[in-house]
């Protein structure tokens, strides 16, 4: 029962992370159709990013407020990841929008590739790893022995989940900008047409997922306080995971498809083996694709005849 | 270039460029612009690289200037003019380009020999034609499912894995010969292709492109993980090497070269093995070639086109794309016990996602599910990417600590970002028909359908 | 009561609901054999949906969905058919199908129904000459020994494909695209796409060939060019059709019987002049009750 707990909480706290990364697949699988497979390295090189801009904060700046310390490396984490996003749109995707399905994924794949790369060549192929930015934890329960934790680092997790959350989904459900996506998502050439600025809409979608994307670096950065430019692949492809199996194109189905697989990932590793965790991340790709297309939360895609 | 009568308009390009800089700057600023480096008591801590930086920004600006100042006007005016007529040059090209490719790679060896000696022709052959013949044919396997068929596969390496695996454990464990086991190969790969394919071939597009992703990777794992069959991570050695019908390559008395009075040279295995997949790869190709013309490869291409029309026409396409599964797994299966007789050894390394995508560029490279396209780009792709390995004269530019091989895949990422812009539906942009009544006219690639899974 | 032996297919209680709505209600009709047979009736009365039923694109909700081959001596087999649990039934007098048993491509294989798309749905990669050797896919496979003769290039195959493009060309001749025939079909003009689609049809060399919206965007000559079409084809082939279709100069031109249908619900069935002048027809186009259309009529001036 406690070890049930403690994985419950761990879980929980794995998939706020991919459920982070999951909202940015579902947000532009939904406004171009398209999966980013770049999206995975995004969050890799915002990781990078967070250790960078913290290090600089905390050894040159010598600021020695965690608190204060993670936010600003939080907010700087966003802005640069989502330049690079944005970037990444104008460059690789953008030239290559409207009947063409392939080229994009190539190109997706080939700025994959590109990222992972470049995050190697120019800070070396080795982990990089911090000392523990927050420490401290609660304990719930003492039975049997056996603790069940709640440390303050899962705590801080789960807080800026919900707060972007319940922000996002206000941005996406009550402004123009969400009822222009909404627009864009089911005809862009008829929101063309009625003035929305699709270009600019699309921009500002992939600089959402890069923002989100970032803030499940530094959560990342902090829970784990290792990171490896190998980094965005694994977690990448769980993430979109975690977006099928909520429904593509759904955003709460994000979120619930992230814990999910945050909650599968972490039982099965305690309780089977802990080897064949990232197969079990697959096989429910797999099974849910095969069972059930349309996620739980999406709609089925129906063909007119 | 402005038109005449105009002046130079240097703010345009000049605003571009300026702009172009500053993005640059932000962007590389955290990764380029610091090095984060461990020190002696293996603690984090930060450097900054400001002249690394700056030159990356000064060579984007001036990259950025120089295209707006000439590439773009041209660009412009290349889409105003009116699409010409196929010239003379073009179709005589057309016409000998197949027949003088096909000698070429048959004297390829001959050719390699007379101009690098012995010495470098065993790089040359080995790592360059041996190791763009394995792609070439890997490439038109997957064409078949991608191009012809328009089913989204990510996942081909796991069909690659089955055929070099079954070979590496078949040899080993029951003494079968290469040639008994290439079949053997093919057919097992293929069984997996069916299985593989028969409960996610109704999935569209994306989904199926996934699906067949996951898969990939699950097989890698198994693979990985089921370390007593498989030996995991360390893979398998002392894989038997081919031998010239019942010759070892070896520099013993019973060997090929004692038989032939020869001497003993590493190359006369490697040349061996150039044409034994040199055949395979010209066996894939005229069984591709024939199965278009058949109804099977009509099938295919018309469930590319519209599957639903293809049903209202009384196809099954069920079977339809597991046969073309089939097929191609059956081609990656011959091309995996290929690899694996030729290597010796294999590992899980080798069959990592990152094949899987390389193969389906060459494919969309390709374009237009061509045979040659799909050739051409394999040349393109890991010839492109092998010549890295040859850049030590690069070292005398920028240091003996620069290393062009670590840029190899950066690089490679970058070409296929940039060839995909250049040219999204590959590099062939016609299709030929599969029969005509008068004459075979060419279909310009805007008609010709992706296919949607 | 209609002759059994004239009937080619029995439309018996057709429900098709989607979740909670119900597109067609119990709708039952009979196409006797030869015939063209029209079902019209406003946008949205579920006329597409029946026809993707009986094309085996859906599977009805209820219903039974009866098509004949051969001689009208077969109907007999029905119920002993419908009791058992297979698709179709053959005899040396021909051969009976419970369409709603069997998936689209078994429809068109083995029923022998063709049909066409209301969204013409071509190969526009593939020329005119290709898009009609597809349509003979099925013949060909079996030519070319399932594939596996085929590329060893066996006689009998090169045979096979001459008989097929010969089919094809009578076709072209049929529709007048001869002169098109290697041309991509996505190049062609829209009144040729939809005579293409037509010929590609006919190369399965269907019992029963269904038509939706044949002359949707056709202009008069077009449309008329296009009757003369169907009537050749069901006199020198003895082709049944069926044919959806808004355009009253082609349906009442040359149906031999007309079904209506409103709200998933059939509300007429006869011959064209008996439909031109039911009165619940002309509500259901003036979207009016019954009882007013009379004074509808009166307004509208007619």
């Amino acid at each position: 029962m406690e070890v049930f707990l403690q994985q419950l909480i761990n879980g929980i706290t794995l998939g706020s992370i991919y459920g982070l990364i999951a909202i940015g697949y579902t947000m532009v699988f939904g406004i171009i159709g398209m999966v980013n497979f770049a999206h995975g390295d995004v969050f890799m090189v915002s990781a990078f990013i967070a250790l960078i801009a913290f290090l600089l904060l905390t050894t040159w700046l010598g600021i020695s407020s965690i608190a204060l310390a993670l936010f600003i490396v939080l907010i700087v984490a966003m802005v640069f990841t989502s330049l690079v996003n944005w970037a990444i749109e104008r460059v690789a995707y953008r030239p290559l929008r409207g009947s063409f399905r392939l080229a994009p994924l190539i190109s997706a794949i080939g700025m994959s590739i590109f990222l992972s790369n470049f995050v190697q060549v120019s800070q070396g192929p080795r982990n990089k790893s911090i000392p523990p930015m927050v420490q401290g934890d609660f304990t719930l329960l003492n039975r049997n022995n056996y603790a069940v934790t709640l440390s303050i680092k899962q705590l801080v997790i789960w807080g800026i989940t919900a707060v972007l959350l319940a922000a996002f989904w206000y941005l996406v459900a009550k402004t123009n900008l969400g009822r222009a996506q909404r627009a864009c998502e089911q005809d862009q050439k008829m929101a063309a047409l009625v003035g929305v600025d699709v270009d600019r809409t699309i921009s500002i979608t992939f600089i959402i997922a890069a923002a989100l994307a970032a803030v499940a670096g530094t959560m990342y950065l902090m829970y784990y306080g290792v990171v490896s430019f190998a980094d965005g692949f694994v977690p990448g492809v769980k993430a979109f995971t975690a977006a099928v199996l909520g429904g593509i194109g759904s955003l709460p189905g994000a979120v619930v498809g992230g814990i999910l697989i945050g909650l599968i990932e972490t039982f099965w590793s305690a309780y089977f083996s802990i080897d064949y965790k990232d197969v079990a991340a697959f096989s429910v790709l797999a099974i849910t694709l095969i069972f059930l297309p349309q996620g739980l939360f999406g709609r089925p895609d129906v063909e007119k005849v | 270039m402005a038109a005449k009568g105009e002046r130079l308009d240097l703010l345009g390009p000049s605003a571009d460029a300026a702009r172009a800089g500053v993005i640059a700057f932000a962007l590389f600023l955290p990764l380029v612009g610091f090095l984060t480096a461990v020190n002696g008591r293996n603690e984090l801590y930060l450097t900054t690289r400001w002249p690394l930086l700056f030159s990356l920004v000064g060579a984007i600006v001036a990259v950025r200037f120089l295209w707006a100042f000439t590439v773009a006007g041209r660009l412009r005016q290349r889409r105003e003019r009116p699409v010409a007529a196929p010239s003379s040059a073009r179709t005589f090209a057309r016409r000998w380009f197949v027949p003088f490719a096909v000698g070429f790679v048959i004297a390829y060896p001959v050719i390699v020999l007379l101009t690098a000696g012995t010495g470098g022709a065993l790089k040359w052959i080995d790592n360059f034609g041996i190791q763009i013949l394995i792609y070439v044919m890997l490439g038109w396997g997957l064409n078949i499912v991608v191009g012809l068929a328009g089913l989204l596969d990510l996942g081909y390496v796991a069909f690659y894995a089955v055929g070099a695996y079954s070979y590496a454990l078949l040899a080993k464990n029951f003494g079968f010969t290469f040639w008994m086991l290439l079949p053997l190969a093919g057919i097992l790969s293929s069984f997996w292709g069916i299985l593989l394919g028969f409960p996610v071939l109704r999935l569209r597009g994306d989904y199926l492109a996934i699906v067949t992703l996951a898969f990939g990777e699950i097989i890698r794992l198994i693979i990985i993980n089921w370390v007593d069959l498989t030996n995991g991570y360390a893979g398998i050695t002392s894989i038997p090497r081919p031998s010239f019908f019942g010759l070892p390559f070896n520099a013993e008395d019973n060997g090929f070269d004692a038989f032939f009075g020869l001497e003993f040279s590493p190359l006369h295995r490697v040349i061996f093995l150039y044409y034994v997949i040199l055949a395979l790869a010209f066996v894939t190709a005229f069984v591709t070639v024939r199965l278009r013309r058949l109804p099977v490869g009509r099938a295919w291409e018309a469930l590319r086109e519209d599957e639903i029309a293809c049903r209202s026409l009384g196809i099954n396409t069920t079977n339809t794309k597991l046969t073309a599964f089939a097929m191609g797994a059956m081609f990656a299966g011959f091309a995996g016990s290929f690899f694996a007789a030729r290597q010796g050894f294999i590992s899980p390394e080798s069959f990592t996602f990152l094949e899987s995508a390389t193969i389906l560029s060459i494919v969309v490279l390709g374009g237009m599910g061509s045979q040659i396209g799909v050739a051409v780009a394999a040349i393109v792709m890991i010839g492109g990417t092998e010549i890295t390995r040859e850049l030590d004269f690069l070292k005398a530019i920028f240091g003996p600590t620069f290393d062009p091989t670590q840029y190899r895949m950066l690089l490679f990422g970058l070409g296929m970002v940039l060839i995909m812009i250049w040219r999204p539906r590959g590099l062939i942009s016609t299709r030929a028909p599969s029969v005509f009544l008068k004459e075979r006219k060419r279909i310009s690639a805007d008609l010709v359908k992706e296919g949607h899974g | 009561m209609a002759d059994p032996e004239d009937i080619v297919l029995r439309v018996e209680h057709l429900t098709m609901r989607f979740g909670g709505l119900v597109a067609v209600d119990d709708v039952s009709f009979e196409a006797r054999t030869g015939d063209i047979t029209a079902l019209i009736g406003p946008n949205g009365a579920g006329k597409t949906t029946v026809f993707n039923c009986i094309t085996g694109f859906y599977r009805p909700s209820e219903g039974r969905l009866a098509l004949k081959h051969g001689g009208g001596a077969i109907w007999d087999a029905l119920e002993t058919l419908t009791a058992g649990g297979s698709r179709g039934l053959a005899r040396s007098d021909g051969a009976l199908y419970l369409l709603e048993r069997m998936p689209d491509y078994l429809v068109t294989q083995k029923a022998r129904v063709a049909r066409t798309f209301q969204n013409i749905r071509l190969f526009p990669g593939m020329t005119v000459l290709e898009n009609l050797m597809v349509a003979q896919h099925n013949r060909l496979m079996v030519a070319s020994g399932f594939t596996f003769l085929g590329i060893f290039g066996i006689p009998s195959f090169a045979a096979a494909e001459r008989a097929a493009i010969d089919k094809a060309g009578y076709w072209l001749e049929r529709v007048g695209l001869t002169a098109r025939a290697d041309d991509p079909a996505g190049d062609l003009p829209y009144g040729a796409q939809r005579r293409l689609e037509v010929a590609r049809a006919m190369c399965t060399d269907p019992v029963l060939l269904c038509l939706d919206e044949p002359a949707a965007g056709l202009n008069a000559h077009e449309s008329s060019e296009l009757n003369e079409l169907l009537l050749s084809i069901r006199k020198e082939h003895g082709t049944s059709i069926l044919l959806i279709e808004h355009d009253m100069s082609v349906v009442m031109g040359i149906s031999d019987r007309i079904v209506v249908l409103d709200y998933g619900v059939k509300i007429a069935d006869g011959a064209p002049e008996q439909v031109r002048n039911d009165p619940k027809v002309i509500a259901a186009y003036l979207g009016v009750h019954d009882e007013e259309v009379e004074s509808a009529e009166a307004e509208a001036g007619l």
